[in-house]
């Protein structure tokens, strides 16, 4: 592997990332999942940082998961995207931030089909028009949430309390980054890296000290794949393409997984526990499972933050072994445990714990 | 004296055409950005499809020159028309004078790095064509380690016919030259494994066929029909490879210690330039496009102004002297007309 030859890829994928003012549009599924990384995400840039960072209180879906799933036209998508902007622009705000990597890559699309074709942005201004009475302008600046944070990875690094460094051994942990094909597979000029060797997260886990696991289903879609998991008869097939890329990274013996994608994470975490309760498959080192962290998550433990307010229990595979070589040190009475002291109701059977 | 004619390019095509101009008694000047005449061919061992070693027609081209007034290390800015005359502006500030001129600005190999999903210039173990080459002059074909490698894999189409790269043309030589490079392999590394993935086989020159014929009988070479998607390695540093069969109709993926990327050809920087300030017409390709396929393949669409060579499209050595020969004839048809 010659590092030269990547970073020559990679500047050929450098993209402009807004420093400040951002309108956040979310998830659909993220904030349910991984309540914590979004958390981290507000609460970092608004407060660690003093960045502006605003929420339109009537965003919507974006229609990703129905569009990919072919029960939503692209008229409509359009439309609704259409809207988005257009809340954007009453607010007051040009540059726009996507929780999402699905609506990253609905809101990529559009924008280069609209550049293509003039037609298709014209038929959406009037349709937006005619439905709504509303207008809108074209963000200046179009970021994915782990852009902003890959832009800021050095600010982290400066104030870092936990380096990605196995205090065992003394070695940097491995990490399997893995981006979602709508990140950059789509259009690889809209991705940090690219598309083939992307460097948005693996330019976070190198900062933070980490070392990135290059193996060879790298590139491999984490088995969501919209119609192969929506369609319940293709379950199995999902599963069998999560299954083929940890056995690909499973010699590599790696510490953890970093997704910048809520549906890569949800898959790749909780096809760990499918492979293990059906199977008895365990792709980590000592029989383990391997913990799959958002970049927001990795952040945060990283600067030291309580593992339980940044939501890392409420991944299948949990994450103990990982905070063990980090050197993190947690209360386990308080992992399900509300701020004001209630107790939750404790998973049985975790993997990991 | 006849006539003068000013030569841009001392590759093969420069070299032929500026030896037979000389030999008509035309002054001839012949300008070269390297410090060495020879263009590609420099760099290559043998020759298809008799695997002539590359050599034998450099000593060829370089007694065809010597009534020749070669300039090398020396790159040309720009020209232009005064009256009859063409005067071309050279990198070091002079300014050379001539009745005709003659572009053989060749080709330029495709950057192999643009195919990113191939990992040249990342993977170690992943080389074009050209470098395969080099390592044969240099009777040393080895790993980045040094070790021998076993399972090779020569890629067809790098670059060419190739829509995401820009490029929709064939580049012609490439499938002849893997053949020929998967017999040399399996000549020098012995009981090693050489495989082709290849979307055509486009064998149509002389002897090609029967070339094609013997990779497969007697070396046993295997031609996978389907390009490779991704190339990436594993824990112990092979190269993995996936790619489909579409024959047997099935993906396919593979571990390999080697993988030689065909890279395809480009019109020239040099070439763009010259089109651009020179207002030369190109084709759809970006090569310079010939006055009329076939009657003038050898003219441009400015009076005075002649093509030789790969400027104009892929070709090979045997093609491209023959048109440096045609063009030529055609330059000393327009002089001696235009006098």
């Amino acid at each position: 592997m010659v590092n030269e030859g990547k970073k020559r890829v990679w500047s050929e994928y450098q993209k402009e990332i807004a420093d400040d003012h951002f309108f956040y549009v979310r998830s659909c599924i993220r904030q349910s999942f991984y309540p914590g990384s979004e958390q981290f995400f507000l609460n970092f840039l608004r407060n660690d940082l003093g960045k502006d960072v605003y929420e339109n209180p009537s965003h919507t879906t974006c229609t990703g998961i129905g569009y990919h799933g072919d029960i939503v036209p692209f008229s409509t998508t359009q439309t609704v995207v259409a809207r988005h902007f257009a809340l954007m622009k009453e607010s007051g705000y040009k540059n726009i931030a996507i929780s999402c990597v699905t609506s990253f890559g609905i809101y990529t699309e559009i924008l280069e089909t609209w550049k293509h074709f003039p037609a298709e942005l014209e038929k959406t201004r009037e349709y937006l028009f005619k439905a709504t009475g509303r207008e809108f302008d074209i963000p200046e600046n179009m970021a994915h949430t782990s852009d902003i944070i890959y832009k800021f990875r050095n600010e982290i690094t400066a104030k870092i309390k936990y380096p990605l460094i196995n205090r065992l051994t003394g070695k940097p942990l491995k990490v399997v980054e893995h981006i979602g094909c709508h990140y950059a597979k789509m259009f690889p000029k809209h991705g940090v890296g690219g598309a083939e060797f992307p460097r948005v997260l693996s330019g976070m886990a190198e900062a933070w000290g980490g070392e990135v696991v290059d193996y060879p289903e790298r590139r491999h879609c984490c088995g969501f794949g919209f119609r192969q998991y929506l369609v319940q008869a293709n379950r199995g097939y999902s599963l069998s393409n999560t299954v083929k890329k940890f056995e690909s990274m499973k010699p590599y013996e790696p510490d953890l997984v970093l997704t910048n994608c809520p549906g890569c994470n949800m898959f790749m975490d909780k096809w760990q526990y499918t492979a293990k309760e059906m199977e008895g498959m365990t792709f980590g080192s000592n029989g383990q499972s391997i913990p799959v962290l958002t970049y927001e998550e990795l952040a945060g433990l990283v600067l030291g933050y309580n593992p339980w307010d940044l939501g890392l229990q409420y991944h299948m595979v949990q994450s103990e072994p990982l905070l063990r070589k980090m050197g993190i040190e947690v209360d386990s009475g308080d992992k399900y445990r509300t701020r004001d002291g209630r107790q939750m109701p404790i998973p049985k059977n975790l993997i990991n714990a | 004296m006849k006539g003068s004619v000013i030569v841009v390019g001392g590759g093969t095509a420069g070299m032929e055409a500026a030896g037979r101009l000389a030999e008509e008694g035309f002054s001839v000047t012949l300008i070269e950005k390297e410090k060495e005449l020879g263009g590609h061919l420099r760099e290559w061992h043998h020759l298809f499809p008799d695997r002539r070693p590359g050599s034998e027609v450099m000593s060829y081209l370089k007694k065809r020159i010597e009534k020749v007034n070669v300039i090398t290390g020396t790159t040309v800015e720009s020209f232009h028309k005064k009256g009859r005359e063409f005067i071309v502006s050279t990198g070091n500030g002079n300014s050379i004078h001539g009745d005709a001129m003659l572009l053989t600005t060749g080709f330029d190999l495709f950057r192999s790095e643009r195919k990113e999903e191939y990992g040249y210039g990342i993977y170690e173990n992943v080389i074009t064509s050209a470098d395969l080459e080099m390592m044969f002059t240099k009777k040393s074909v080895r790993l980045k380690n040094g070790e021998k490698p076993e399972r090779i894999g020569l890629l067809h189409c790098v670059g060419s016919r190739d829509e995401k790269a820009g490029n929709l043309y064939c580049s012609k030589l490439c499938c002849v030259t893997a053949v020929k490079q998967a017999i040399e392999l399996r000549e020098t590394l012995g009981d090693s494994k050489v495989f082709c993935f290849y979307m055509d086989m486009r064998m149509g020159g002389a002897l090609y066929e029967e070339l094609y014929r013997e990779a497969q009988e007697k070396y046993g070479i295997g031609f996978i029909r389907g390009k490779i998607s991704e190339v990436s390695t594993n824990i112990n540093n092979r190269l993995v490879v996936k790619a489909e069969d579409t024959l047997a109709g099935r993906p396919l993926r593979m571990e390999l210690d080697m993988l030689v990327l065909m890279a395809g050809m480009e019109m020239s920087q040099t070439g763009t330039r010259l089109a651009e300030s020179g207002n030369l017409k190109t084709g759809e390709n970006r090569f310079f496009a010939p006055a009329d396929h076939h009657f003038g393949s050898n003219k441009s669409n400015v009076k005075g102004i002649f093509y030789a060579g790969t400027c104009t499209a892929p070709m090979n050595i045997t093609e491209t002297i023959s048109h440096a020969r045609s063009a030529a004839a055609d330059i000393a048809g327009y002089l001696k007309n235009s006098k």
